[in-house]
């Protein structure tokens, strides 16, 4: 029913675009000069007859479920029963009204689910009668406002620009989308375990908070030393630190090599090939990380008498400075171009040698713009996560021995979360928390580092 | 004096052959990670492409199978082929007793019934005869067939017995062991055993979620950016809009599937491990990415091209819309594939919201629960089966080839389509 309601408003709008330009022709055919060019006409009463319809369609199908289950909820209000009960007759009412529900049927929820079924109807008819007379009334207005010869490019724009300005909204609400959906979380997960606990316990062991009925969800003595995040926070920039020993001299040194050594050729084939460790998937350098590398480094400490895990931070972190090197190799390649030559040029004529140049006059002067790129590739090694789930341990051990194994806040989100989870418990929310502060931490990094880099660029442009 | 001159300006030198080498030693190490990756990847990965079949004879007996005299096609389709295949791998060794039967029955997958049932399917006329039939052989054979299972552990450390392998090198011998193009992997969904597990249901979820992502990033990333970079007036509004964009380009991916989760699952109730609910994630996650790409080409197109549209007496939106927007849409798309390519890529997020779940059956529409195939790479590789490894290795080279061939499009989209302005 709404998929044909839905295809013949788009059938509308399309047909009552050939009206209008026909009109448009036929005002032309009676030597009476246009106002804008014919097709203008058609767009306008296209627009005037799809897009009310259109908006009136959606808000109906968004919010007559919700309506229809409030009036079926009414007949049992005052009745003591609590949110999850009156949910749980309204799922078994829709169940029984389509034919599906293989449970005992009281009277109670027969008659609700007859009064479903009338009410859907209603819905369904009122819902089409209301869109074809909105559709009527606005395509009578549109074609009366084209008939008579007024303006039609004005409006026409005028919505396009309204729809341009819509979708640039996108992205401020994707932004608050994800505050919305971390935010109440946290903050339910703050009313059962105090900040402090959070911020400054050094026990992590969210397994030990299994809640088994809501009663006990809401006794805080049971999470006391559960959700202690230290040793995850601790992790977290331990394997980021490890990630940036790699990445850092390698990312760097092949940024300054390209930029001011490497011959045109090399350049044209070197950074490219740099550039594909950027495009290969982070879960593939999980799996090589897991496979090769752990074991790899296994080996080589247990030959030197080391006892080294399989799972180690020191794999997990190394893999991901192989990743994150081409983040700060071409973004320090472009900073290092983009150092005016008369810099170059003085040091040069003052007989310095290239190297010399590089250390002291280059690097000093493009240092900002270096240090963005390193906040950058900081901020994406705290958020990376495939790497860290395969190839580092999910335990959270306290600990600086490269050679043991750590988890960070991502490994911990996906262990929490994988598989089903029940909003309102604890672990669940504790996830999000944890989501919160790996928002938070990135979200810092990143401004910082863009208006470092903003502001460098500003500055030789 | 003289001399000493001359020792520091050596020193320079070497100094400045040294700080060359760090450089040069910096890209070796960079390339040689790739090389290295690579050539394992392929080296472990490649023999899943080949899989390995036993001949075994097959007696169709009409008692066995309780088939009446000239059966029907349906009657055909309903008889009982488990006798018959337990019967055709028992007497590979007349001399079994009851254990050894039961361990020559997994020396095959647990499809051989379904394949002899195909075998007569196609044949009627077979019933009553003895055909050779082409087995899946069970993972473990199908390794140590490729070399890859080391024979030599103690038989308790195995999971082939010593029996299955005696068997085993009998059937090699007699050259009863082959091995074939492993078209199963392509078509075939996820399985819990190595040797039928194939890449079909992840690849079609993988498919529609990109869809779904395309059909929402494009529109929508394509509109901002134009607002953004014709109509905008420059505003604190405008800054905070870009500001945000900037943003979310470096918010880490699993924030997205927080997102998922807490938004389309939580309060939307749209349906959980769909790719219609991974495809709205992952467009989220891919706009800002296309918003950039248009944006810098739209930035590319010379201001000469709108002055002489506004000159012809065309409206800014006429402008836009017939001559700017078309010039910057090799620029756009090539972006748009990089980000596709980039979602193709993303795991995290699918796996929070649910994406994870076992799925043996292909999905046929972005409303079935589905993997994708970077997500059914985190699965087979959590598996402790050996057969799983080449499984990965494979499933990694299927979608490195698309993304490749995604990024070669972008390539010659940019350089094909793209007007040099100069």
């Amino acid at each position: 029913m709404n998929l044909i309601l839905f295809i013949f408003i788009v059938l509308l709008g399309f047909t009552s675009y050939y009206f209008g330009r026909r009109k448009a022709y036929t005002i032309q055919s009676t030597n009476k000069r246009l106002t804008a060019l014919p097709q203008f006409y058609g767009y306008y009463l296209a627009i005037w007859c799809a897009i009310p319809a259109f908006i009136i369609f959606s808000l109906w199908a968004i919010f007559e479920p919700t309506i229809v289950k409030l009036l079926i909820l009414s007949d049992y209000s005052n009745q003591g029963y609590l949110d999850d009960e009156l949910n749980l007759i309204y799922e078994k009412t829709k169940a029984l009204s389509r034919g599906q529900f293989t449970g005992e049927i009281t009277p109670f929820i027969e008659a609700s689910a007859e009064k479903y079924l009338s009410l859907r109807s209603i819905a369904q008819s009122s819902k089409a009668v209301i869109v074809l007379s909105i559709i009527i009334a606005s395509g009578a207005y549109a074609y009366k406002k084209i008939s008579s010869n007024s303006r039609t490019r004005e409006p026409v724009e005028k919505f396009l620009k309204v729809v341009l300005f819509t979708a640039s909204l996108a992205a401020i609400l994707t932004t608050v989308g994800i505050v919305f959906s971390l935010i109440f979380q946290t903050i339910d997960f703050f009313k059962v375990i105090p900040l402090f606990d959070f911020v400054f316990g050094t026990h992590w062991y969210p397994a030990k908070a299994f809640v088994r009925d809501s009663s006990e969800a809401l006794d805080p003595t049971m999470y006391s030393d559960t959700f202690g995040a230290v040793p995850i926070f601790a992790g977290t920039f331990f394997i980021a630190f490890i990630a940036m020993c790699v990445a850092i001299p390698i990312g760097l040194m092949s940024g300054i090599y390209l930029a001011e050594y490497a011959s045109v050729k090399v350049r044209q084939y070197a950074k490219p090939l740099i550039e594909i460790l950027a495009g290969i998937p982070t879960v593939v350098y999980g799996f090589f990380a897991a496979l090769t590398v752990g074991p790899f480094l296994k080996e080589i400490g247990n030959s030197m008498g080391l006892d080294v895990s399989a799972e180690s931070a020191l794999a997990a972190g190394g893999v991901m400075g192989i990743m994150i090197i081409p983040f700060i190799s071409s973004l320090s390649d472009d900073v290092i171009t983009s150092v005016p030559q008369s810099l170059r040029d003085g040091s040069y004529a003052m007989g310095a040698t290239k190297s010399e140049t590089i250390k002291k006059v280059i690097f000093p002067a493009a240092l900002p713009g270096i240090v963005g790129s390193i906040l950058l590739g900081v901020s994406r090694a705290i958020g990376e996560t495939m790497i860290v789930v395969m190839a580092s341990g999910l335990a959270a051990n306290l600990t600086l021995n490269p050679l043991e194994s750590t988890s960070t806040i991502t490994a911990q989100i996906v262990v929490i979360l994988i598989g089903d989870q029940a909003f309102g418990d604890p672990k669940t929310q504790a996830a999000f928390a944890l989501g919160m502060s790996l928002f938070l931490v990135t979200l810092c990094l990143n401004i910082v580092a863009l208006r470092v880099v903003k502001k460098y660029r500003e500055k030789y442009e | 004096m003289n001399k000493n001159k001359e020792q520091l300006l050596n020193k320079r030198y070497k100094a400045e052959k040294r700080f060359r080498l760090y450089g040069q030693s910096a890209i070796f190490m960079a390339l040689l990670f790739l090389t290295i990756f690579i050539f394992k990847i392929f080296s472990t990965g490649y023999s899943a492409f080949q899989k390995t079949w036993l001949i075994v004879p097959v007696t169709f007996d009409a008692e066995l199978m309780m088939l009446e005299q000239n059966p029907s096609k349906e009657d055909l389709k309903d008889a009982d082929y488990y006798d018959i295949a337990l019967k055709s791998m028992a007497d590979l060794d007349p001399n079994a007793n009851e254990d050894q039967e039961n361990e020559l029955k997994r020396m095959v997958s647990y499809f051989f019934e379904r394949e002899i049932k195909r075998e007569l399917l196609n044949d009627p006329s077979l019933i009553g005869k003895t055909k050779d039939v082409y087995l899946t052989a069970s993972d473990d054979l199908d390794q140590v067939f490729k070399g890859n299972y080391p024979r030599d552990l103690p038989e308790d450390q195995r999971r082939v017995t010593d029996y299955q392998l005696k068997i085993f090198d009998q059937l090699v011998e007699l050259g009863k062991v082959e091995s074939k193009f492993n078209l199963s992997f392509f078509t075939y969904p996820d399985s819990r055993e190595a040797e039928l597990a194939g890449i079909a249901s992840s690849f079609m979820g993988s498919i529609f979620s990109i869809l779904v992502c395309l059909m929402i990033a494009f529109p929508v990333a394509v509109l901002a950016a134009i607002y953004l970079e014709e109509f905008a007036p420059k505003n604190r509004f405008t800054d905070f809009i870009e500001v945000n964009i900037n943003n979310l380009a470096a918010v880490p991916s699993i924030v997205f599937g927080l997102l998922g989760l807490g938004i389309l699952l939580a309060v939307f109730q749209l349906p959980r491990s769909t790719p219609l609910v991974g495809g709205i994630t992952l467009s989220l996650m891919t706009l800002p990415t296309i918003i950039i790409a248009c944006r810098a080409s739209l930035k590319a197109v010379p201001p000469s091209i709108r002055e002489a549209a506004l000159a012809m007496g065309a409206s800014k939106m006429q402008t836009t819309m017939h001559h700017t927007v078309p010039l910057s849409m090799p620029g756009t798309l090539s972006g748009t594939i990089i980000g596709l390519a980039q979602a193709l890529g993303e795991t995290a997020p699918l796996i929070l919201i649910g994406m994870v779940a076992f799925v043996n059956t292909i999905p046929g529409s972005p409303l079935d629960p589905a993997a994708s195939l970077p997500v059914q790479i985190y699965i087979w590789a959590e598996s402790a089966e050996r057969g799983f490894v080449e499984k990965v290795s494979a499933c990694i080279m299927v979608l490195l080839g698309f993304l490749i061939i995604m990024n070669l499009f972008a390539q010659i989209i940019r350089h094909k389509f793209e007007k040099k302005w100069s």
